[in-house]
């Protein structure tokens, strides 16, 4: 007899066979963290359904399964290796076997070099993943399935992370999309991240077979699969119980008595070895006097309307939940509603309406205003008078509980808001960049995943003695924290109370990045729901070391504070707001159309509500929406990729040189355009990037942690490739050119060796003359010697002097080229100057040009009223000055000079924004760096931090936040 | 490049009765360099602390997504000062810069900076580097202390190496753990005496220790041969890498971690490769290939004392690693451990090390290129390599990282038992 355990970081699986190799027992469960007594409970079901069995050989496999082995000595078999002997055993023609889990995602070749793949610290494209965004959906992960298949198009979702994928979505609910198009979208998202983040530059093909739950369980991922690797996969019988198969006959396992190992098993308890914090409560009475004092901040909710029935009602229409309120005129709540929002936001807010002219039918509504997410679609709906930005509505409602209040942190669902107040305006917001997000539904997907309610969950860690540590980092990475949490023996109370420890410090140590915890403020207000579990608040106070206000409508802090936004603007007498008799009539419905204004092809959706009124979401410029914007717009970004397009693809009698447009060469191109064409060549870029480039060279990346500037390049080569020119040009450079603005002129790394990466990964190349050797711009005088023996190798016969004569003109094109771009930077500010504009320093990197890169973030900005200038549009104005870090590369170098540009400027119209991409290291040193120079001269500091999220939904917040804390252009959006 | 001054200074005063605390990395290295700087006079105190505290302090006072070592090592630092073991107005710190293009020759600024979020900017932070970015007065890297750090350094080296080729099959548990630390003091009272540095005497000490560790009685024993490669701090520290090395050990493996020197020669010869790409000032030649042929010895030496014991394997010296590098990457990639790691995976598959985990922190740059951007062409020019990436970072979980690790040992076991197999039928 042999048994094989296969212990998963959601579930358990067993598998008995006897003597003769036939499977006579299989289970399989969820395991609720309580593997012990499940395993133990399910080993002695088997023994009672095979009376005979007594001993057998035993090996235990999966994730969460170590622990247990080791300690109880029983012999473990790595998981994927025990797929691996079970694929060979079963089916033993298979080449690739694809493995979804609960949180590990795997794939085995098997065919050729063998090799084994799982992902790594990130949990996207996983059965969690799944999971989360079916709680978002608010159907089951079956329906999902279900209703994917009904879908008429897809849209594009970030599948790196739950959580971008989560903002995705909620854009996408929110702006009416069809969920059974959003089901679809999610599980074609699953197969590119599986694709993208394992593949990794080897072909899927042949016979594929598919193993684990999500893949059992959902015929159309299974399907989603097939069409995109473009091939039949197989699903084989038991396709759940692989791992525990090939642990049965693993060659480790060794015979035990069942008896003694149940015993053994069911014995098997914590032993308290993880790290732990201090306990939130250490007693009852202490429970007590925390809810007393919270019992002060009161609002009434229940108030009636005064003489002349005057209301203002508010709206936020907030990522997971709608708020409403209305309030009378002594600003106290009348009517109320906190709603789950399972998608679409409008008829919650319609059906809010009608109760409310239901409940008070002599009703005068004098104002109204919406904000969170979904605040214009719901404007635009029910014709509210006005929208304010969320932080504006926060801080509103805030100073109504504490008029002196200088801290607000709202977590809601899935942000962290949070700012400072100094002298009654806003002085410095923090939002959770993409990586932290997610906060509250995590805590709520966890509970969910555990079996409980959020609620209940978060009170179970309210007496725990011991909660687990679990860190302070992006949420999505929490999972894997919290199972080895579960190995170390945890129980659900501790991790309970260390999820809501890690959500607090996650706030102040990830998002706020505070140093003293205790420094934040005096009079700290907090709000969203997460709040309103008191494990979360307990660890909040605990944290920050004094108590916190948490009014009493802590969760309807936004929409009350609309209301009250509303009422302060009200210099009419009647709202806008749709009436009872309106919302009779009401209808809402949804389109897709394909928006064809440009090149970046916007998937445009369309409300169409009762008389005709439009609201277009998904745009990324004002081009498709009816009203043209007022102003023109000063945008340098938009006048750096028009110079660029001024170097026509040509051709040459030498031959034709393609050089992917990306990274460095957004700035380089100039000088290669013309060095080459000089010398007889002829030259062509590749296309302007988008998604469908990025997916078509997405197989072949190595890390999948990269910056997506760098990933875009493998998209790059592919449409180079296409082509079949004469050669690929694109250098090695460790150095950049000199500008004398820091003590060295490097590149940074990935910029400098990124084409060895394509060399070493994209197979194609070999076919093709690809030039990637080391140069040396930083040396004019020895380059053209240099270049000489470098092309020498590719293409013979072209002299030195001509040589130098390219080099030179390359040379003069490059700083003519900068100095169009300077040139331009000081007209547009002088004009700004003359016109009285705002003006924001954009500052990147070169290639943060590349509109699938920068999301369209310029526009943005110029629709907000604003001037776009470039960082190396006024660095040049600037001598080298002392800095806190070593300023040693010359991209860099120019963030820090326009960062001191703004700070010197004095003026408070001109302002810095600046672009991170998401996993680029040199940004945490440059980021610090700006933000401090900045804040020398008492500047807001902005961060966005871009990805491949297309969601602009969370960037608008952070601009518009900006300009109202800066009184500039606020209304312009 | 211009020499600058810190901000605060370590003085000629200062080094009478300063403590210099000093992050940890290598723990034998280490501990060998910290005596060398106390026979000049320098009162060291070389950390050894670990625990999850470490990592708060570090997320408290660095920038969260900056890379795992200036974390750790930051975080090491502000913990030993927060601990109430100092006189903080006697105390320095110490953190290295190598000048490359990669984040950590930005360790030191991240360290002031920490030091200035909690009001202790009056710490001088020494910084130990070979480009001449900043210089103290009271601190000064002389010939003869950069000659005795050198033998330390080459001393570790052997000492590592021959520990981790004997520990796996030592009759008697712990001897050569024991075999280490007698050397570390037998050599600590030699450079006491300021003996035991010079190229003869390491010559011979080289010879002695490699008899020393022949001699430990052996019995033959079933290991899986796993090379570690890396990030260089993760690489090396045990807190960094959740005590690798112990892990392999513990599972049943043979463990090869090159050493430090082949770094520092590296270092010194990107200058030369810089001069040889991009053109440039031979005087600057001059100086760089005099102090890479003096590296060079200490490697040349290191080699010929290990390889006359055949039980041992021998690293092989940097120019084959050179050539080898060349086969997949251009010799002008090193910013971090640039072409190097490439390298070592590829010298580690050659000496039957054929499997590999390389270790980098979550994020690291040069990595994304050297480390995972190579496993491919690897792979295609070495089939049987079996290599391993492992990400460490706070958040990164010791079961994920075991586990990977493990899938990885499950494949290497098989290949053993098939060739082993193919051995008898054949």
């Amino acid at each position: 007899m042999r048994i094989g355990l296969d212990v998963g970081s959601t579930t358990l699986k067993c598998v008995v066979y006897d003597n003769d190799g036939q499977l006579v027992f299989h289970a399989y469960e969820r395991h609720y963290s309580q593997i012990a007594e499940k395993a133990a409970s399910m080993l002695q079901n088997a023994c009672a359904q095979r009376p005979g069995l007594h001993r057998a050989a035993l090996c235990i496999s999966g994730s969460a399964g170590m622990g247990l082995a080791e300690d109880l000595e029983i012999p473990f078999v790595q998981e994927v290796y025990a797929t691996r002997t079970a694929v060979k055993r079963w089916v033993p023609s298979a080449d690739v076997v694809i493995e979804l889990g609960g949180e590990d995602a795997k794939i085995l070749f098997l065919s050729g070099a063998m090799e084994v793949r799982m992902n790594g610290s990130c949990a996207g494209g996983t059965g969690a993943f799944i999971d989360q965004m079916a709680t978002l959906l608010n159907i089951t992960p079956d329906e999902l399935g279900r209703i994917a298949e009904e879908s008429e198009r897809t849209y594009s979702i970030a599948s790196r992370c739950g959580v971008f994928a989560k903002s995705d979505i909620q854009a996408l609910l929110n702006q009416g999309a069809q969920k059974n198009d959003i089901a679809a979208s999610i599980l074609t998202a699953v197969v590119n991240q599986t694709v993208a983040g394992l593949a990794q530059g080897r072909e899927i093909s042949g016979s594929v077979v598919y193993l684990g739950g999500p893949l059992t369980f959902l015929p159309q991922l299974r399907n989603a699969f097939d069409r995109i690797l473009g091939v039949k996969g197989l699903c084989p019988e038991n396709s759940l119980y692989f791992v525990a198969m090939g642990a049965a006959f693993s060659e480790t396992a060794e015979e035990f008595s069942l008896e003694e190992v149940i015993e053994k098993i069911s014995h098997y308890s914590s032993h308290g070895r993880y790290q732990s914090s201090e306990a939130l409560f250490a007693d009852q009475d202490e429970y007590r006097e925390f809810q007393e004092r919270h019992q002060r901040d009161q609002v009434r909710t229940d108030a009636p309307l005064l003489p002349g029935n005057i209301a203002y009602v508010g709206v936020d229409a907030g990522s997971t939940t709608v708020k409403a309120v209305a309030i009378n005129e002594n600003e106290e709540i009348v009517f109320s509603e906190y709603l789950p929002n399972s998608g679409n936001p409008v008829p919650l807010v319609r059906d809010f309406l009608s109760r409310l002219y239901e409940k008070f039918p002599g009703i005068h509504i004098r104002s109204s205003a919406s904000t969170g997410y979904g605040e214009e679609i719901i404007k635009s709906a029910f014709s509210l008078d006005l929208g304010v930005v969320e932080t504006i509505a926060h801080f509103t409602a805030a100073k109504k509980f504490d008029p002196q209040v200088d801290f607000i942190i709202d977590i809601g669902g899935q942000d962290i808001k949070c700012f400072k107040v100094k002298n009654g305006a806003i002085d410095n917001i923090f939002l959770n960049e993409a990586c932290s997000s997610g906060c509250g539904s995590f805590l709520q997907t966890f509970a969910g995943a555990l079996g409980f309610e959020m609620s209940e969950f978060s009170k179970l860690g309210l007496f725990a003695e011991n909660p687990v540590d679990l860190g302070s980092r992006c949420t999505v990475f929490m999972n894997s924290a919290v199972k080895q949490a579960q190995k170390d023996g945890a129980s659900l109370e501790n991790i309970s109370a260390g999820l809501s420890i890690s959500v607090v410090k996650n706030a102040l140590y990830k998002v706020i990045r505070v140093t003293d915890a205790k420094a934040l403020g005096q009079h700290i207000v907090v709000q969203g729901g997460t709040f309103l579990n008191d494990a979360v608040l307990r660890a909040f106070e605990k944290e920050i070391g004094h108590n916190a206000t948490r009014p009493s409508i802590s969760g309807l802090m936004g929409a009350y504070g609309a209301a009250l936004y509303s009422k302060e603007r009200a210099h009419w007498e009647e709202s806008s707001i749709a009436a009872a008799r309106d919302l009779a009539f009401f209808s809402h419905q949804v389109s897709s159309v394909t928006c064809s204004g440009c090149e970046n092809h916007c998937r445009l959706t369309v409300n169409t509500f009762a008389g005709g009124k439009k609201y277009i979401a998904g745009n990324r410029c004002d081009k498709p929406l009816a009203k043209k914007s007022s102003a023109v717009s000063y945008n340098l970004y938009d006048y750096k990729k028009q110079l660029l397009d001024s170097y026509e693809n040509c051709t040459g009698k030498r031959g034709r040189i393609g050089i992917p447009m990306g990274l460095n060469l957004f700035e380089l191109y100039p000088f290669w355009y013309t060095f080459f064409t000089s010398l007889g060549f002829g030259v062509f870029h590749s296309p302007p990037s988008d998604r469908k480039l990025y997916f078509e060279g997405q197989h072949t990346i190595p890390s999948d942690t990269v910056c997506y500037p760098a990933k875009l390049m493998h998209g790059h080569i592919e449409a180079l490739l296409k082509e079949k020119p004469d050669a690929i040009f694109y250098p090695c450079m460790s150095y950049n050119l000199d500008e004398s603005l820091g003590d060295n002129h490097y590149n940074c790394p990935v910029v400098a060796y990124y084409p060895e990466v394509l060399d070493a990964n994209i197979a194609a190349l070999s076919n093709t003359k690809f030039i990637y050797s080391y140069v040396g711009l930083h040396r004019p005088k020895d380059f053209p010697k240099k270049m000489h023996g470098i092309l020498s190798e590719y293409f013979p016969g072209i002299s030195l002097p001509e040589i130098k004569k390219a080099a030179s003109l390359a040379y003069e094109e490059y700083y003519a080229h900068m100095k169009r771009i300077r040139d331009k930077g000081k007209e547009y500010l002088a004009l700004a100057k003359k016109e009285n504009l705002p003006v924001i320093i954009l500052s990147g990197r070169p290639y943060h040009l590349d509109p699938e890169i920068n999301h369209g973030i310029d526009r943005l900005i110029c629709q907000c009223g604003a001037m776009v200038i470039s960082e190396d549009a006024v660095s040049d104005q600037l001598q080298k000055f002392p800095t806190k870090v070593l300023n040693q590369w010359t991209y860099h170098a120019r963030l820090y000079a326009a960062a001191k540009y703004v700070a010197q400027s004095g003026d408070p119209r001109i302002n810095l924004v600046q672009l991170v991409s998401f996993g680029c290291g040199v940004d945490a040193i440059t980021g610090d760096e700006v933000r401090s120079i900045l804040e020398e001269k008492d500047r807001i500091y902005t961060q966005i931090k871009i990805d491949e999220i297309t969601n602009l939904g969370a960037v608008r917040i952070r601009l518009r936040s900006l300009f109202a804390a800066l009184n500039l252009g606020a209304e312009a959006v | 490049m211009a020499n600058k001054t810190p901000q605060v200074e370590f003085t000629k005063e200062m080094k009478k009765d300063y403590t210099i605390i000093t992050p940890n990395m290598a723990p034998i290295h280490f501990e060998l360099i910290k005596n060398v700087l106390q026979s000049f006079g320098y009162h060291v105190d070389l950390l050894h602390t670990t625990g999850r505290e470490i990592v708060d302090e570090g997320l408290k006072y660095v920038h969260n997504d900056t890379c795992y070592p200036a974390l750790l090592s930051i975080g090491q630092m502000m913990h030993a000062l927060h601990s109430g073991k100092y006189d903080l107005h006697k105390v320095a710190l110490v953190m290295t810069q190598t000048g490359g293009g990669c984040r950590a020759s930005n360790y030191i600024h991240l360290l002031r900076k920490a030091l200035k979020k909690d009001g202790l900017d009056f710490i001088p932070v020494i910084s130990i580097n070979l480009s001449g970015l900043e210089k103290n007065s009271g601190f000064k890297i002389t010939l003869p202390l950069l000659r005795r750090a050198l033998a330390a350094l080459t001393y570790g080296d052997l000492l590592m190496l021959l520990k981790n080729q004997t520990k796996p099959y030592e009759l008697h548990s712990g001897e050569s753990d024991q075999l280490v630390r007698s050397w570390v003091e037998k050599l600590t009272m030699l450079f006491e005496k300021g003996r035991a540095f010079s190229q003869r005497e390491v010559r011979s000490y080289f010879d002695e220790i490699a008899r020393s560790f022949s001699q430990v009685p052996t019995e033959h024993r079933d290991t899986l041969k796993v090379g570690v490669v890396g990030e260089i701090y993760v690489k090396y520290s045990p807190l960094a890498n959740n005590d690798l090395e112990q892990f392999l050990f513990e599972q049943g493996c043979e463990v090869m971690v090159p050493g430090i020197m082949g770094f520092m020669i590296f270092k010194v010869d990107n200058r030369l490769e810089d001069i040889a790409l991009y053109g440039g000032n031979p005087a600057k030649k001059q100086l760089c290939t005099v102090l890479k042929a003096y590296f060079t010895k200490f490697e040349t030496d290191l080699i010929e004392a290990v390889k006359k014991y055949p039980q041992f394997t021998a690293p092989a010296p940097y120019t084959h690693l050179k050539e080898l590098a060349k086969r997949v990457i251009g010799p002008g990639c090193k910013m971090g451990e640039g072409w190097l790691l490439t390298a070592e995976m590829m010298e580690l598959i050659e000496s039957s090390y054929e499997n590999v985990v390389c270790t980098q922190p979550f994020g690291c740059l040069p990595n994304h290129i050297v480390g995972k951007g190579m496993i491919r062409k690897v792979r295609e020019l070495l089939p049987n390599a079996n290599i391993v990436p492992i990400d460490y970072d706070p958040s990164a979980t010791r079961v994920n990282q075991e586990n990977r690790i493990k899938l990885m040992l499950a494949v290497a076991g098989e290949k053993k038992r098939e060739a082993q197999k193919n051995q008898e039928s054949a």
